[in-house]
């Protein structure tokens, strides 16, 4: 929907997803077309939440509906024992002590750190049934697009936002336009969630998706399985886009049915009969539309430090001198240097320091299923560390009991406790100066797993693949010759 | 909030596209439980050496954008993170306008609440800008909000657009939470009926 004509329900015109979650959470429209945008859930963490709580403190402001508020914490943790011990980190320990002060005098639902059910955000909205299809979710952190992937519009806030909806419940906000960004076809063997989203990046540029929300739709995105569809929501937000959602299906209602926290009986099936009515209508107008051929995507690898500079692992590092815009050229002389990288090097020849499989992008079950098989029977080459931070203690349990984290750790892997870990620089996992990833997450910006570090990201296939050799592979090749 | 009105300051150059959150304030400084005393941490990692040595060749180190009230920048600025810490650090520095061809849609939004004006021109005209900020002390820009344009130090005006409501609240200093709370009775309301319709968002607390 364009910023310009406010809807209203009884507007029978074709209507996309994003429409239609919309405007069944507009509480008002202000005369210059800002709404009062109603908000379902609001998770916070103890990162973007300390200083929204002290503002409701100083203004004497309540939580309004503390019913529908979710606070945890994830970025700041240690994903080893030493986390149910004392927070070492002085400032890490104070946004912690913070918030959990702040949900105690605000009463707020918590999950510590001892709960089984803590970790990242925005793996346990969706794994606790608290994130479900048609609803507005928000949370003081930008990857909360990746609930999308049920059907519900949701998106990253800042701090002064995640107070006005302690205060309020609502947002103040206009429209996004609608994108559709439609994946044909099937995905070949050895290729995953992250490769679409990687490609459709690396096709569309960080700034591809600004001021939309990304619907992804085709028969390669209906053919994922809901961690899968996480994954591409997840990294919307590294499109550029507000938000990105996937239409709720069969896939979508199976997956939240019985989740501790969604509807049950007879409200399920109400509930369903609403989710049915939310795909965007036949004929619905977006304002831009992207293609891509499913069948045509090589597993993918970012060579830069901006997530649109990726490449399908076949490939070469660029030559900074072949390009002809001068910023262009510059932006690329400064990553090829930070990077460590020569012109004209194998993709596949860049050795690895630390293989990190992980984050909100690539921490549920299925993800870490992926990298177990890889690595059944395996070695992680001896020069690299390589650690499996599942994304919520739940996750954690599940592999367990599948016996997952016996196969990691005989392949040589570290098994962690739930949290962002390495996808951030801000807690005990980091790399070094210098040291060069295969990472899983979703941000290779430079120092963002530590100051010096090298990033580069790809699918917890082609993450799994490199801890073994060593160096970036292709995993189809590795599949081949390791007879996966 | 402070008001923004008009400003004239030292406009600081910084020709790069993408220049994303974790840029702007690396994920390490976001430990604060505060919104102010960021602004040493601005930049940090373009701006410091490791052992915390300034960077000579870095322009916020130089004079005089040592004490820079603006920023000129290329496209997509603000990209990445959602971290609000991003306008803190920046207006902690005292920075309160960055101009770019375009901006990331979160630090937009983030920069507005905390009276940071990030201001829209084309890219030509930030290149002009850019070449105006390379002036030292002579790159004084002037902002002004109520007749929204950018004045370059050789006089010449460029008209800028915003969003009427974001420059009310603006020029007024006004807190956004206040402004909905007046329309408290229609939340009541919408409240009622969802619970109506769709119990279960209702009566899942945790
Ligand atoms: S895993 Fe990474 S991207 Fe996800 S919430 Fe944590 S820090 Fe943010």
């Amino acid at each position: 929907m364009s910023a310009t004509k406010p809807r209203t329900l009884s507007d029978s015109s074709p209507r996309t997803l994003f429409d239609k979650i919309w405007d069944a959470h507009v509480v008002e429209t202000l005369p210059d077309g800002t709404a009062v945008l109603y908000i379902d859930k609001h998770l916070t963490h103890e990162v973007t939440s300390p200083q929204a709580f002290e503002g409701l403190r100083l203004a004497g402001r309540k939580v309004r509906r503390p019913d529908a508020t979710l606070a945890v914490v994830d970025h700041n943790i240690a994903t080893d024992a030493s986390r149910y011990g004392t927070i070492e980190d002085p400032e890490s320990r104070t946004q912690v002590e913070t918030l959990e002060a702040n949900v105690k005098a605000f009463g707020v639902p918590y999950i510590p750190l001892t709960d089984k059910r803590q970790g990242i955000v925005h793996v346990i909205g969706p794994e606790l049934g608290l994130s479900l299809p048609g609803m507005t979710i928000v949370c003081g952190d930008s990857h909360t697009s990746t609930h999308g992937a049920l059907g519900a519009l949701a998106f990253g806030i800042g701090t002064s936002e995640v107070e006005h909806v302690l205060a309020t419940q609502t947002l103040l906000q206009k429209p996004a336009k609608n994108m559709r960004v439609t994946v044909d076809g099937k995905l070949p063997a050895g290729c995953t969630a992250k490769d679409i989203v990687l490609a459709i990046i690396g096709k569309i540029g960080t700034a591809g998706g600004t001021g939309h929300v990304i619907e992804f739709a085709g028969e390669a995105i209906r053919a994922l399985d809901m961690a899968g569809r996480m994954t591409v929501c997840n990294m919307s937000i590294e499109a550029g886009a507000r938000a990105g959602m996937v239409a709720p299906d069969q896939t979508t209602f199976d997956y939240v049915k019985g989740r501790p926290f969604a509807p049950k009986g007879e409200a399920y099936d109400r509930a369903v009969a609403w989710w049915k009515t939310l795909p965007s209508d036949e004929g619905a107008v977006f304002d831009k539309e992207v293609r891509l051929d499913a069948a045509e995507i090589i597993p993918q690898m970012t060579w830069g430090t901006s997530p649109e500079d990726v490449l399908p692992v076949t490939g070469v590092v660029p030559n900074p001198a072949e390009i002809a815009d001068e910023a262009r050229r510059a932006q690329v002389q400064r990553m090829v240097e930070y990077m460590g990288l020569t012109p004209g090097q194998k993709l596949t020849d860049l050795k690895v320091d630390v293989v990190f499989v992980g984050s909100c992008t690539n921490s549920r079950i299925e993800d870490i299923r992926v990298v177990a098989d890889i690595a059944k029977g395996r070695k992680v080459a001896p020069h690299v560390r390589a650690l499996v931070v599942p994304g919520s203690g739940l996750v954690k349990e599940a592999a367990e009991a599948e016996g997952l984290d016996k196969v990691l750790l005989e392949a040589g892997f570290e098994w962690r406790e739930a949290g962002c870990s390495m996808c951030l620089g801000m807690n005990p996992d980091k790399l070094k100066p210098g040291q060069r990833s295969a990472s899983t997450s979703n941000r290779n910006f430079e120092g963002r797993q530590g100051p010096g570090g090298r990033t580069h990201l790809v699918s917890p296939a082609m993450a799994a693949a490199a801890a073994i050799a060593g160096h970036f592979v292709d995993v189809r090749d590795f599949a081949k010759q390791e007879g996966v | 909030m402070k008001a923004f009105t008009t400003l004239t300051g030292i406009a600081a150059p910084m020709p790069m596209a993408n220049v994303d959150t974790d840029k702007i304030i690396p994920g390490r400084f976001l430990k604060t439980i505060q919104r102010t005393g960021l602004g040493k941490h601005l930049f940090a990692n373009m701006r410091y050496e490791d052992d915390g040595a300034e960077k000579p060749d870095f322009v916020l180190n130089q004079e005089p954008y040592r004490k820079a009230e603006i920023l000129v920048a290329y496209e997509n600025f603000g990209c990445g993170s959602s971290r609000e810490h991003a306008p803190w650090a920046l207006l902690d520095f005292g920075i309160r306008c960055v101009i770019a061809p375009d901006f990331a849609d979160i630090f937009h939004n983030n920069s507005f609440k905390n009276g940071v004006l990030p201001v829209k021109l084309p890219r030509e005209i930030c290149e002009q800008l850019m070449e105006d900020a390379r002036l030292g002390p002579n790159s004084r820009i002037t902002v002004d909000l109520e007749r929204q344009v950018v004045v370059r130090p050789n006089g010449e005006e460029i008209p800028f657009t915003i969003d009427p409501f974001r420059r009310h609240l603006l020029l007024n200093g006004l807190d956004d939470i206040g402004q909905t709370m007046q329309h408290a009775p229609s939340i009541d309301g919408f409240e009622a009926k969802q619970r109506a319709a769709q119990p279960w968002l209702y009566d899942a607390a945790l």
